[in-house]
């Protein structure tokens, strides 16, 4: 019982993980977006007296 | 008689005082639009006021229009059109709260309004003590806040209403999140209720000499922020709850939207002092602190971000769309309803990237009332915001008034919609840039006795009176949709669209209604924050400051 | 609660950037001196006129602390004083300055001089001015009618 719900997961795992990938894509350019953009901002802040 | 399934229309009782509010939340639209593109003409050097018009009269009003006036009436409209959709019509009693908390709001609106007009209150909706104005424009601004917090009441008892009759199950998405920003405005008010009834009230009448500018600010700061999210929620609520539906899509999990709204209700609050960075008379740590509470407060758009584009994707895929972003073209683009608060949305990802430098402690030093800022704000509140707030008119104006969005004016909103991406992309885009130069906020036209470096930023003044000027534009068409939805486009049914769950097995954990809880961590959080400090001021507290008045009256 | 393996590495990724920012900016603060300027000195803003350093506004040598000189400004609506100073190139500089009315905004464009000052306190940054020029003193925080005239000059000479 305990191993074919185990299963069962598993397999509704990969499928979900396929079809949301545009998405990790997505919040990962925005993540990279604000990375660079503080980035900038502190490098004019380190080179501002 | 509400049932347990929430009625599919909102009743015309209920429909009439949301009208109410959006009849005001528009005309402050036109005119605080038209103050603002006169702001952008007066900074690019080339126009000058007339008949002894004051730029910081037209930018209070800007101000208290825009921020206060539009912000806060639409969002008790909508709220309260959300609340009586997902939880049934509410009671005549709460129905006549709402109505007595809209006049007090309007009658506000109307005192405040009329002494910024006479020159009495040139003090910005920020208040500024201690520049000292009119005791009738706090006492104005002070009915603006209580009619709020009755207009909030009328929906907290209804949704009240709602849980005891339905014992044990999860609240409809739409009234949870309604009764959290309710909730999150009413204890963000507090604040700034504090400062003007205990501080600049009685020192504007003349019953005490002199104020604690430190405090007045504190107290502001700590309503300041919230005042933000206040703003961003009732979108968030369109984004999670209602773009669904009108794309044709699910929400991607009801259970993780109630926990992002439950952390903006914890984190927005105890988090003014990220405004405060560079004052005198708080301590670092005490500023650093609330910076780390700032950015807790992000989580909860980082798993914004990721809901969305999973609804988008998932409707996509559902359509057949394949590859990393083949859904993205599949989504209703022609779609007014979808499409604005899509622009919104996008706009939020560099309006956040620009937050998120904001609050970075020390990195304040770069961009501290500078343009910056209001190029900042003019994206999150003035594009993600009130976007969204324009898509949501396209249906719930017809909806409340039983007409239609027409193709005609649905093609039109899409058009204002980009009308006002590009507006804002020239006038935020110089606001941002010029910012970084330094270049200061809150300022009329200067050449600063020709300075070289004052010189550099009018090009990028110029490219903000044209952004503002599409930007007046986009109002004048937005208020050509509001008033053919609201009085001339053809009669009919508009649906008020409300989305479901992906996932509906998967019920809301009852924890996330424990108001107890989540109102004991709030209260906690904020004691956390600002006991110590506010301890501090009071018992290092300098000599009281007079008023003054450093603006010329007519 | 059921949520996203690609929401969890989202979040990680997120949260861990978060942590980054918040652990530079904390290090630069704390252990680097980089504190934003929250100086907790108050002052009678009656008396500033009489009161040292501001009763000799301008650039002072001083000897025997951190920095080698004091840059002293009083603020009133519409006012710098002083409207000019010349800095040395290089000098390391305590800039000092408080209002004696309304809040003020004191900021140096182009630099991270940037700083409230509100009656009744003391603000104060301590920087080293490496970068010759001329740089415009702005108030960029509203204080009357007259706030967009309010201006000062730096320049920063070898």
């Amino acid at each position: 019982m305990a191993k074919a719900e185990l299963k069962s997961n598993k397999k509704t795992e990969i499928e979900d993980s396929s079809s949301l990938k545009g998405t990790l894509a997505s919040v990962f350019f925005l993540g990279i977006f604000i990375v660079v953009t503080w980035v900038s901002v502190y490098f004019l802040f380190l080179d501002r007296f | 008689m509400s049932s347990q399934t929430a009625k599919l229309k909102v009743d015309p009782r209920d429909g009439k005082l949301a009208m109410a509010h959006f009849y005001v939340a528009f005309i402050a639209l036109a005119l605080g639009g038209l103050m603002g593109l006169l702001q952008t003409l007066v900074r690019s050097g080339k126009f000058e006021l007339p008949w002894g018009i004051d730029y910081y009269q037209i930018l209070t009003v800007h101000g208290v229009l825009m921020g206060l006036v539009l912000t806060t009436f639409f969002i008790m409209g909508f709220q309260y059109a959300a609340v009586s959709r997902t939880a049934g019509t509410h009671s005549p009693a709460a129905r006549r709260i709402g109505w007595i908390g809209f006049w007090v709001m309007t009658v506000g609106t109307i005192m405040a309004a009329t002494m910024v007009l006479l020159k009495e209150a040139s003090v910005l909706y920020t208040f500024y003590a201690p520049l000292k104005a009119h005791w009738i424009f706090y006492l104005g601004m002070t009915f603006v806040v209580v009619g709020s917090w009755l207009d909030g009441a009328a929906q907290i008892m209804t949704y009240a209403k709602w849980r005891k009759e339905n014992p044990g199950k999860p609240s409809p998405l739409l009234s949870f999140m309604a009764v959290i920003n309710t909730v999150l405005w009413i204890v963000a008010t507090l604040g700034v209720a504090s400062t003007v009834l205990f501080q600049l009230l009685p020192w504007s009448l003349g019953l005490v000499d002199t104020v604690d500018v430190l405090i007045s600010r504190t107290l502001f700061w700590y309503f300041g922020h919230p005042l933000v999210y206040f703003w961003l929620l009732p979108a968030y609520m369109c984004w999670y709850a209602i773009v669904p539906k009108i794309i044709g899509g699910k929400i991607f999990s009801d259970s993780l939207a109630r926990l992002s709204f439950i952390l903006f209700l914890l984190f927005s609050i105890p988090v003014g002092f990220h405004h405060q960075l560079m004052e005198p008379g708080i301590d670092p740590a005490w500023k650093f602190l609330q910076v780390v509470l700032t950015f807790m407060v992000i989580i909860p758009s980082l798993m914004t971000a990721f809901s969305l584009f999973a609804t988008f994707e998932r409707f996509g895929r559902s359509k057949g769309a394949t590859g990393l972003f083949g859904w993205f073209k599949v989504l209703p683009w022609n779609d007014a309803r979808f499409t604005v608060p899509f622009i919104g949305m996008a706009s939020f990802i560099p309006a956040g990237a620009g937050g998120i430098i904001n609050a970075s402690n020390q990195m304040n030093q770069v961009v501290h009332n500078t343009i910056w800022v209001t190029g900042h704000f003019h994206l999150t509140a003035a594009t993600s915001v009130v976007l969204t707030f324009f898509g949501i008119s396209y249906w719930l104006v017809p909806h409340l008034t039983g007409r239609k969005l027409t193709k005609a004016m649905n093609k039109l909103g899409i058009i204002q919609g980009w009308v006002w991406f590009i507006g804002m992309v020239f006038m935020s885009g110089a606001m941002h840039f010029q910012g970084l130069l330094g270049g200061p906020r809150r300022s009329a036209f200067s050449t600063y006795g020709d300075a070289a470096q004052a010189a550099e930023w009018i090009p990028y003044q110029i490219a903000q009176a044209v952004g503002g000027s599409i930007l007046f534009l986009g109002i004048i068409l937005m208020i050509i949709i509001f008033v053919n939805l609201a009085f001339f486009a053809p009669k009919g049914e508009e649906e008020f669209p409300v989305g479901e769950a992906e996932n509906l097995e998967e019920k809301a954990p009852m924890i996330f209604e424990n108001w107890k809880l989540w109102l004991g961590i709030t209260a906690a959080l904020i004691l956390f924050a600002y006991t110590i400090p506010f301890i501090d001021m009071i018992q290092n507290a300098p000599p009281g400051s007079p008023g003054f008045k450093t603006w010329n009256s007519w | 609660m059921h949520m996203h393996k690609f929401e969890k590495i989202w979040l990680i990724f997120g949260i861990g950037a978060l942590v980054v920012f918040l652990s530079v900016v904390g290090v630069s603060a704390f252990y680097l001196g980089n504190k934003p300027p929250s100086c907790l000195t108050t002052i009678d803003p009656k008396k500033v006129d009489t009161e040292a350093p501001f009763d000799k506004p301008g650039l002072n040598k001083v000897e025997g602390k951190e920095w080698d000189y004091e840059l002293v400004y009083v603020a009133s609506a519409f006012f710098y004083n002083p409207g000019e100073v010349e800095v040395p190139l290089g000098a390391k500089v305590k800039v000092i300055a408080t209002t004696k009315d309304v809040v003020h905004g004191f900021q140096v464009a182009g630099t991270n001089i940037n700083m409230m000052l509100e009656p009744g306190y003391v603000n104060e940054i301590v920087t080293t001015f490496d970068k010759e020029g001329e740089y415009l003193v702005v108030c960029n925080e509203y204080c009357g009618t007259g706030h967009h005239l309010m201006s000062s000059k730096i320049k920063v000479v070898k």
